[in-house]
Order: structure tokens, then C-alpha cells, then sequence
């Protein structure tokens, strides 16, 4: 089996750099160790993504908004605070409006059961995309001429490069030698979605508690997908709680500004740890997405770095394929590393610093806390900052994230 | 590039075992992009940039389709380790890569082996190949008019290596206190990417004269764009206004 790329992991980033690269006139071949029916659509589960404006540009150029747009929720307003269990929000509060940018909604919450079949689905019509489900790479070698990946039952592929798309303890990244720099928060955060009573408005809270952040954010109907994070210790008392147990001890800290609240769809918890790849790459392999970056998910931030990454190398590897490069050579895939490594560190540390500033009950810090926000609110120049960062908008952007086909 | 000739009686198909060793490691050092030509591959995206647009636009290809020069014959004169004619012959040219200096011929065969490519490279110049009567779609002159000695006769022999209608791409560098300073003191005694000696001041041509024997040779000068260095990036990038180092044009024959 040949094509022109080698695709380690068909989670989201994986298909959707194979869909980008498709869409350059190249092949690819994605090896995804889940079974088909795994990846296939489940029910409501309440998993869900927050998409910046600048990967939904993106999904629009790779010909998935268009279906994914009507059940896309829009985060028309963004409400940040501080705040205590049973004490309410704190008198300063953070407030986007979509209204300040001109560009409309600040985002999207779009849930897992609809972005992850869409992808499969657009690989499966793409035919420059094969897509081998329930397969895993269990070695890749590179050569002058190429790379070669091993699977499971002794097939070889083989392509120009690969692309690492193999999640956090990626064993792309392992066989290369890559090193990782991370820790652990003791914090683990627990996801699910809760039902209310009154409409949401399109509006997401983030409220800044001491234990850890806890995020309301809006999801088609009266219904808000909320990321909970917590200490490891209390996080794990919660999670052996039945639902209405868990509903007790969410209802001070979620508030009663939408009425009476209860659980639906499935319970998640992930540990936090920040973990980012020494390099992106190495010999003809590029990292992209958790693979080469996990970062704690207080912005929401996860897919669309990913995603910043796919359009990225995308952008890279189809420039170099127009000039007749090699796309796998040393200096090619610098670009982008040089391209996405600083702007990767700079949001990892950023959302590493607010979240060991915000996860504090110092008396002094939430005064500085207080302050600051109150400050922000205060000044235009400053908020539209906040808000352009918080929808894509700023850096280096790829053609893709732009709207703009490769 | 051209370097300079050095006799080796061996051809390449009767090469012993240490000689292989030793043109791997050759080729392991033009293709080094960290190595000795380091400011060759950091020019290399630059000028394909603009060899595969002109290429594209004469000839009416479409780069985003798969091998767009399918059809098209080449010449690579100065070829060296191939570091152009890979690139042509991935996006489906037929390539002759012509160097002078010997040695090159079998590094560049032994790369584009190992890359997969069909590249027919020979020592040889521009002048023999015009005379043994070769003809080309298009040719790609980077970076040899500083270093020849007659420069309208190359010129000439480059004249009728084309078809009718057939494109010669042409870089070199222009004479000016500027690249004087840059060409020779900041690339060969301050950086230290070329060696001292690599080029002669007064061979470097301005665009204008290079235009004139363009056409005095019988070829029509159709464009002309600086390559400009850009030390906060540390790239390069085409400009159409700053032609004031180094300079690439294309010109089509009569």
C-alpha cells in the first residue's frame, strides 16, 4: 500500500489533516488502532467541543460546516468569574460580547457524536483518503526515499512521511526518540452535560473556583456541556457518586441563573497533566494535536490547536509538494515546527498560569484576581485582545483558518 | 552552482567500493541542509517558487495537479547534488542535470537513486550539449552566468538548447556597492557560506546589462524579480521591486 502520507491515529486531527491534504492533491493513509464501530455514532453523551471561529473557517473549507452548522450551538457571549461555592460570582466580572468583533459568533460548541462521524464519513467519500480502522502501527522506518509503517499483521505502507496524530503517549513520537516535558496538576476534570430549566442564551460562564475552573457551555436546546475540574482527590469522591449526589454538590457551585438542573448523557473524568513533545518533529514524522501537545483544557483550547496544527503542516506540505520538494525532507517539516512550536509553548504556559492563579483560595490573589478582572472589563483594546485570542484570531494564521483553501 | 573541475578517470558505472563511500558522503553533504550548503538550501524554496511559476504560467500547467511538468524536457545546467533537478523530476519533468565539475555527476545519480528519481545526469556544459545538437522545453541557469567567462557566448549556447518558445529561467547577482558588501564580505568573509573566492565582483552583472545580452543572444526577457534576504525570518523571499543583490529572470527564445 503507497500514498503520499502516512496517518498515525484517526481520533479528529488525523482525518481531518488526511481531508486537508486531499484537498491539496495528496494521498494518504490513515492507520487508526479503533474499530470502526467505536469510532460509529453513539447517542447523546454530552461530550463536546468548544470550536473557535477560526476552526470552523476551517471545517468550512474541508466541506464539513455546511452539515455540521445545525447542530452547532454559537457561544454568542463569554462570562467569566470568580467565585466561592455558595457565595455567588464575584462583584468584577469578565463579559464578551460577539457584538465587539465583527467577525459573529465568538465560537461554537459542537458535540462529539456529531463532529467525529462527520469526519469519517467525509474520509469515506474523499478517494484520495484510505481509511483502515481497527489497525495499529507498530513501527515506522524512514529512508531517503520515504517512510515505512509497519502494522499489525505485518502490512507495510508506504508514503513520502507520516503524520503523528497518535494522542499524548504517542508511540509515533516514542519509537522517534522524542522526549516530553510535562506535569501533573492533581486536578482532574469531569465532563458531562446537565439539562435546566431556562435557555442558556448562547451564553458560556467560566467561573474560577478554588478547587478549579468550572465551565457552562451551551449546547444546542436547554442543555450546557460543563467542564469540571477539581482536586484529584475530591474529584474522585464525586465520580463515585450516583447522579442526583453529583447534582448536590454541583448546584452551589453552578448557581440557580438557569433554574433547576439535572445530569444527562454519560459522566467523563480526565486527569490534567500538560505534556508537550520536545520537538514536533523528527526523521519524515510531524506531530500534530495531543501528540505533540496536551495542555490543561481551560480554554477549551485542545481541538483547536490541533486543528492549528493540521492547517499548518497542511499548508506547509502542500507548498512544498506545488515546488516539487521532497515532503518529507529535514527542511520542510522545520517549517512547521518553526511555525507551530513557539505559538503551542506560549498557550500551554498561558493556560498553565491562569489556572494555578485562578485554582487558589488566597485571600490576596483573589483580590489581585478581582481587580484584574474588573480592569480587563474595563478596557476595550484589551478585551477585544482577549476575545480575538480566544476565537483563533490571532498569530500567523494558516490559509486554512482563514477560510481559505490551500 | 558550479565548482571547479577536477579530473577522475572513473566513470560512474565502474566505481570501486571506497569511491562509493565517499560520493554517499558527498551526497550526504549536498543534501545536508544544516552542512556546507546550508545558504543553497535555504534559497532553494525561493527559487522554486519562482522556476515553478514561470514554468507553470509558460507552458499552462497546474501546479496543484499531480506531476505538472509531465511532458516537459529540462535542462539543469550546474546542477551539482540535484538539489533543482529532484524537484523538477518529482513534478514529472524529463531532467538532464549538466554540471562541469566532474565529481558532482555521480553524487547527484546516487541521491536521486536513493530519492527514487530518473535523472539523466552528465558531466558536461552548455556549450557541448548545444553542439552535440540537444534540444530543451526549458532551461534553469541559477546562479553559472557570474561564473562563466564569456557570458554572451554561454548565453548563445543557452539560446539554442531552447525550442522556439522554450523558457530559460536566469539568476545571478547584480554589481552594486551592495552586493559588494553582501555577496562577497557577508556571505564569504563574514558568514562564512561560500568559500573566499567563490565569486568575482566585477563578473557580477546588473539586470539591465543581463537583459541586453538576453536579447542580443535572440532570447526576449519576459520578467525579472530580486531574491531578498530577510535576516529577522532568516529567508528568503522573491520581491519585485529590490533587485539590488541577488536577481532571477525569465526570458523566452525567439
Amino acid at each position: 500500500m503507497q500514498a503520499d502520507l502516512v496517518i498515525i491515529g484517526g481520533g479528529l486531527n488525523g482525518p481531518a489533516l488526511a481531508l486537508a491534504a486531499a484537498g491539496a492533491g495528496m494521498t494518504s493513509v490513515v492507520v487508526d488502532p479503533l474499530a470502526a464501530e467505536t469510532r460509529a455514532a453513539p447517542g447523546f453523551d454530552g461530550r463536546a467541543y468548544a470550536l473557535a471561529l477560526a476552526s470552523r473557517r476551517m471545517l468550512g473549507v474541508l466541506g464539513l460546516w455546511e452539515g455540521l452548522a445545525p447542530h452547532a450551538q454559537p457561544i454568542l457571549e463569554i462570562k467569566a468569574s470568580d467565585g466561592r461555592p455558595g457565595e455567588g460570582a464575584a462583584p468584577f466580572f469578565l463579559h464578551f460580547h460577539h457584538g465587539e468583533l465583527e467577525e459573529g459568533a465568538m465560537g461554537h460548541m459542537l458535540e462529539d457524536r456529531i463532529l467525529r462521524p462527520a469526519l469519517l464519513q467525509a474520509m469515506a467519500e474523499a478517494p484520495r483518503i484510505t481509511h483502515l480502522p481497527g489497525r495499529a502501527a507498530v513501527d515506522h522506518g524512514a529512508g531517503p526515499a520515504g517512510i515505512t509503517g509497519t502494522l499489525d499483521e505485518a502490512t507495510r505502507i508506504a508514503g513520502a512521511r507520516a503524520g503523528g496524530c497518535d494522542g499524548r503517549d504517542s508511540p509515533a513520537a516514542r519509537r522517534e526518540g522524542i522526549a516530553r516535558i510535562g506535569w501533573g496538576y492533581a486536578q482532574t476534570a469531569l465532563v458531562c452535560a446537565v439539562g435546566h430549566e431556562r435557555p442558556h442564551g448562547g451564553v458560556a460562564h467560566q467561573f474560577f473556583m478554588p478547587g478549579g475552573p468550572l465551565a457552562i457551555l451551551p449546547l444546542p436546546g436547554n442543555r450546557s456541556s460543563i467542564v469540571w475540574t477539581e482536586a484529584e482527590d475530591r474529584a474522585a469522591g464525586i465520580a463515585a457518586l450516583d447522579d442526583a449526589g453529583v447534582v448536590e454538590v454541583l448546584r452551589p457551585r453552578f448557581g440557580d441563573f438557569l433554574g433547576e438542573i439535572r445530569l444527562e448523557g454519560a459522566r467523563f473524568s480526565y486527569p490534567l497533566r500538560l505534556s508537550l513533545a520536545e520537538r514536533f518533529v523528527g526523521a519524515r514524522l510531524a506531530l500534530a494535536g495531543d501528540a505533540a501537545h496536551g495542555i490543561h483544557p481551560i480554554a477549551g483550547q485542545g481541538l483547536n490547536l490541533g486543528l492549528r496544527d493540521v492547517a499548518a503542516l497542511a499548508e506547509v506540505l502542500a507548498e512544498a509538494q506545488r515546488r516539487g520538494e521532497d515532503i518529507g525532507a529535514s527542511d520542510v517539516l522545520a517549517r512547521y515546527q518553526r511555525w507551530r512550536r513557539f505559538d503551542t509553548a506560549a498557550l500551554a504556559l498561558a493556560t498553565d498560569g491562569v489556572n494555578r492563579l485562578f485554582s487558589n483560595d488566597n485571600a490576596a490573589l483573589r483580590l489581585a484576581r478581582d481587580l484584574g478582572m474588573g480592569m480587563v472589563s474595563a478596557l476595550p483594546a484589551l478585551r477585544r485582545g482577549f476575545m480575538r485570542q480566544a476565537a483563533g484570531l490571532n498569530g500567523d494564521l494558516p490559509r486554512l483558518l482563514q477560510g481559505q483553501p490551500l | 552552482m558550479q565548482t571547479e573541475t577536477r579530473a577522475r578517470p572513473a566513470p560512474a558505472n565502474t566505481v570501486d567500493a571506497a569511491e562509493v563511500a565517499k560520493f554517499e558522503a558527498m551526497a550526504a553533504e549536498w543534501w545536508d541542509t544544516q552542512g556546507k550548503f546550508k545558504p543553497l538550501h535555504m534559497l532553494n524554496p525561493c527559487r522554486l517558487d519562482y522556476i515553478t511559476a514561470q514554468i507553470a504560467a509558460e507552458f499552462d500547467r497546474d501546479l496543484s495537479s499531480p506531476r505538472p511538468f509531465e511532458g516537459l524536457r529540462l535542462l539543469d545546467i550546474g546542477c551539482g547534488g540535484g538539489l533543482l533537478s529532484e524537484p523538477m523530476a518529482r513534478l514529472g519533468a524529463e531532467v538532464v542535470g549538466a554540471d562541469a565539475a566532474e565529481r558532482n555527476i555521480p553524487v547527484a545519480r546516487l541521491h536521486a537513486e536513493q530519492s527514487g528519481l530518473k535523472i539523466d545526469y552528465r558531466h558536461t556544459t552548455a556549450e557541448a550539449l548545444a553542439e552535440a545538437g540537444e534540444v530543451f522545453d526549458g532551461l534553469l541557469n541559477m546562479e553559472v552566468v557570474e561564473h562563466v567567462a564569456d557570458p554572451l557566448a554561454y548565453l548563445r549556447a543557452c539560446h539554442d538548447l531552447l525550442r522556439p518558445g522554450g523558457l530559460m529561467v536566469c539568476s545571478t547577482i547584480n554589481r552594486n556597492p551592495k552586493s559588494f558588501a553582501m555577496a562577497i564580505v557577508g556571505a564569504e568573509y563574514v558568514m562564512r557560506w561560500l568559500p573566499r573566492g567563490t565569486h568575482e565582483w566585477r563578473k557580477f552583472i546588473t539586470p539591465d546589462e543581463l537583459f541586453a545580452l538576453l536579447r542580443e543572444a535572440g532570447l526576449d526577457p519576459v520578467d525579472r524579480k530580486g531574491f531578498v534576504f530577510n535576516p529577522l525570518s532568516w529567508s528568503w523571499s522573491l520581491s519585485a521591486r529590490d533587485l539590488s543583490v541577488n536577481y532571477v529572470t525569465a526570458s523566452i527564445r525567439r
